[in-house]
């Protein structure tokens, strides 16, 4: 049985929910440098993307890519030399206006965030602190997002999170040494749905687990989106992993979003030849068995980007135009797609190329996949 | 209409390796440690001092110790750039003369006392056990020894006070601190995975502790090296002051030595004491301000930053941790150029 039916087993109606129209994190035009001065590299390079409610977001691509930069970026947690140099990051509360995540002060930010926003970060088995007990550290999460509450329901919320994600409520008296790596993970993510966000980003939150670990937490993870209904944003460069869980991917290439598209959509029917590129670097977790490829070359380096497409070195249908025009995200010019994907490719834009006077080209056949 | 073939993406791709530019390429970055306005400034000053502890006594138009050059006294002129004192002699041959004493003690005593530092703090770090406990022990006796008392002391012992044993001496007492520092930070560094990697590999203890361990404490390091010398600069000033030290030997702690005790101020002589404490100010000022650029200077993320902070802060960028900076009036769409 594969991982994806089990999931259906275990919530019926997770797979085929519909994300939901409304918006809850709504990212446009974000840029963020690493450096202060002329020899900056442009690590994003003004990424949209919207996250709407109870929706699994998958973010892949390449190591280097920018995967962590733009979660990180757009919940401001970025560290120097980061620099964040245009955009709007809107996060839109269950009641009232959105508001921007980038211009909030201190304090409001301060406030939001595991709020509003939590996160789990790469190798967040380390993320404990090992001088406290594991229930002292989630209650204190809660005691600072909530000084009124009492040490009595405190208590009684940490003993909750954790039979949540399937631990037994006397580990709140072990230190995080006692617990076992997947433990400490599990931990991590209940301390993350302490405060009940609507947006939880997991930064590659299993890379560090052996596969039957990382198994049984995604299917945590899955049960309790499922549950709670919070968004997810999963990192990952496991793009098969993605396609087993998530419900939308957003494949990044040298600090920009090239496609963005259906999980099965790009699974099926890649448009971009580097999402093509990356689904054939990876064996599918079910399914039959098909040749992997590769993808020649490395990505570029991000302090000297050529100008035009930054795959176009890299890529096997390049036209002319490729190595001077820069593609925007525009739907592909595929007949019957869905009409809410896009992707970032001049060969799905033939205005882009007629505008500069360049000839007319078709969709190669594999990335025209029906 | 394509003439690139569309079988598959593997047989299609350009052999050709994407295009590589070395991150080195371009114009050359000047060294990172002279891009700081604070640390060239001190640096100059330093050097500064140093040449003339090297030619001082060569360029020094009188000798320092000759009796009547000059009248008594004299105002600062043409012949006198700072005037004579009590008995006639040129208080800038003084000074030019007693650079190299200030600049000898200095960096001998903090060079002595860092390698000292260096040798007990990172073996008790590394070694742990007993025998950091007798150099945690050894260390902690050393630094509750009053260096200036000592001086006197070991002064009132032996018949010429020479500048080598008072480097010596502070050297010995002003070692301990750094040691501490340095013992605390090794062993948090004993710990981590890139020293049990580096053990993981074969590699020899001592390599360890040069090449994987010495790099990460330069900052303590050479911090501890400037702070070692301004303590040896004023502690050699006060001792010279206050009459310990060889007389004869000049230096800026031996003028103002005889300048307080022929009553400079009360008759009016500035000339006479003025110039020998603003040396002594710019050379505490020059050694803070190399010690300001190096933080900047061992800490790579502030390094390749390329900003100076005045720039900075006229852009209206706060670099923290855990509130990522944004440019001043954040526009909502990158610029076309990027």
């Amino acid at each position: 049985m594969s991982f994806a039916d089990e999931i259906a087993r275990y919530a019926p109606d997770a797979r085929r929910r519909r994300p939901a129209a409304r918006p809850v994190l709504e990212i446009t035009g974000l840029a963020v440098d690493y450096g202060y001065g002329e020899h900056r590299v442009h690590a994003l390079r003004g990424v949209d993307l919207t996250l709407h409610e109870g929706e699994v977001l998958g973010l892949a691509g390449e190591s280097g890519c920018g995967k962590s930069t733009l979660v990180y970026a757009a919940t401001r947690l970025l560290a120097p030399p980061g620099l964040i140099v245009s955009g709007e990051v809107l996060y839109h509360p269950e009641v009232g206006a959105p508001v921007d995540v980038l211009r909030q002060s201190d304090d409001e930010l301060r406030a939001s965030r595991w709020e509003d926003t939590a996160l789990v970060f790469q190798g967040a088995m380390n993320s404990l602190n090992p001088v406290y007990r594991v229930g002292r550290q989630l209650t204190d999460t809660i005691a600072a997002h909530r000084p009124r509450s009492t040490r009595a329901e405190r208590e009684d919320r940490a003993r909750e999170l954790l039979t949540m994600v399937g631990i037994s409520p006397e580990r709140l008296r072990s230190f995080p040494h006692q617990l076992s790596g997947g433990m400490r993970q599990r931990v991590m993510i209940a301390m993350a749905l302490a405060l009940e966000p609507r947006v939880l980003i997991m930064d590659e939150p299993t890379t560090a687990l052996d596969v039957v670990m990382q198994r049984q937490i995604l299917e945590q993870i899955m049960q309790l989106r499922d549950r709670l209904g919070f968004a997810v944003v999963f990192i990952t460069h496991d793009v098969s992993l993605l396609i087993e869980i998530a419900d939308r991917i957003a494949i990044m290439y040298a600090g920009e979003i090239v496609e963005d598209a259906a999980a099965d959509d790009v699974y099926r029917r890649p448009r971009h030849p580097y999402s093509q590129g990356l689904l054939h670097s990876f064996p599918p977790l079910h399914g039959p068995r098909r040749e992997l490829g590769g993808i020649p070359g490395s990505p570029p380096d991000m302090g000297h980007l050529p100008a035009g497409c930054p795959f176009a070195a890299r890529c096997a249908f390049v036209v002319e135009g490729c190595r001077t025009l820069h593609p925007a995200l525009v739907p592909p010019a595929v007949a019957g797609d869905d009409p809410s994907r896009r992707v970032a490719c001049l060969r799905h834009d033939p205005a882009a190329l007629a505008a500069a006077g360049l000839p007319e080209v078709d969709v190669p056949a594999p990335l025209a996949l029906a | 209409m394509s003439n690139v073939p569309v079988d598959t993406a593997l047989e299609a791709a350009p052999a050709a390796a994407p295009l590589v530019v070395r991150p080195g390429a371009g114009p050359r970055r000047r060294f990172v440690f002279v891009r700081n306005g604070k640390s060239v400034t001190g640096l100059v000053i330093l050097a500064a001092f140093t040449v003339l502890a090297v030619i001082g006594p060569w360029i020094a138009p009188y000798d320092p110790s000759k009796v009547g050059v000059g009248k008594l006294l004299e105002h600062p002129s043409a012949k006198h750039l700072l005037g004579t004192d009590h008995i006639g002699r040129d208080v800038f041959s003084q000074l030019l003369v007693g650079t190299r004493g200030v600049m000898v003690v200095g960096v001998l005593a903090a060079v002595i006392a860092t390698l000292l530092a260096i040798a007990v703090g990172v073996t008790a770090g590394f070694v742990g056990g007993a025998g950091d406990e007798m150099l945690s022990a050894l260390s902690n006796i050393f630094l509750v020894i009053p260096a200036l008392p000592l001086i006197i002391l070991v002064a009132a012992a032996i018949r010429s006070t020479s500048n080598l044993t008072i480097a010596l001496v502070l050297a010995g007492t002003g070692w301990a601190w750094g040691a501490r520092l340095l013992r605390a930070q090794t062993l948090s560094l004993r710990r981590r995975d890139f020293v049990e990697a580096a053990r993981a590999s074969g590699e020899r203890t001592w390599r360890i502790v040069w090449f994987e361990t010495l790099p990460n404490l330069t900052a303590i390091i050479a911090s501890s090296f400037i702070s070692t010398m301004t303590f040896a600069v004023l502690s050699q000033t006060t001792l010279a002051f206050i009459g310990v030290a060889n007389v004869n030997d000049w230096s800026w702690g031996t003028v103002l030595y005889w300048a307080q005790g022929n009553q400079a101020l009360a008759r009016g002589a500035w000339w006479w004491f003025v110039p020998a404490g603003l040396l002594i100010a710019v050379l505490g000022m020059a050694l803070s301000l190399v010690n300001f650029g190096i933080d900047e200077f061992v800490n790579p993320r502030l390094r390749l930053a390329g900003l100076k902070p005045r720039e900075m802060r006229r852009r209206g960028i706060r670099p923290r941790i855990g509130f990522t900076a944004t440019v001043r009036d954040l526009p909502r769409r990158p610029e076309a150029t990027r």
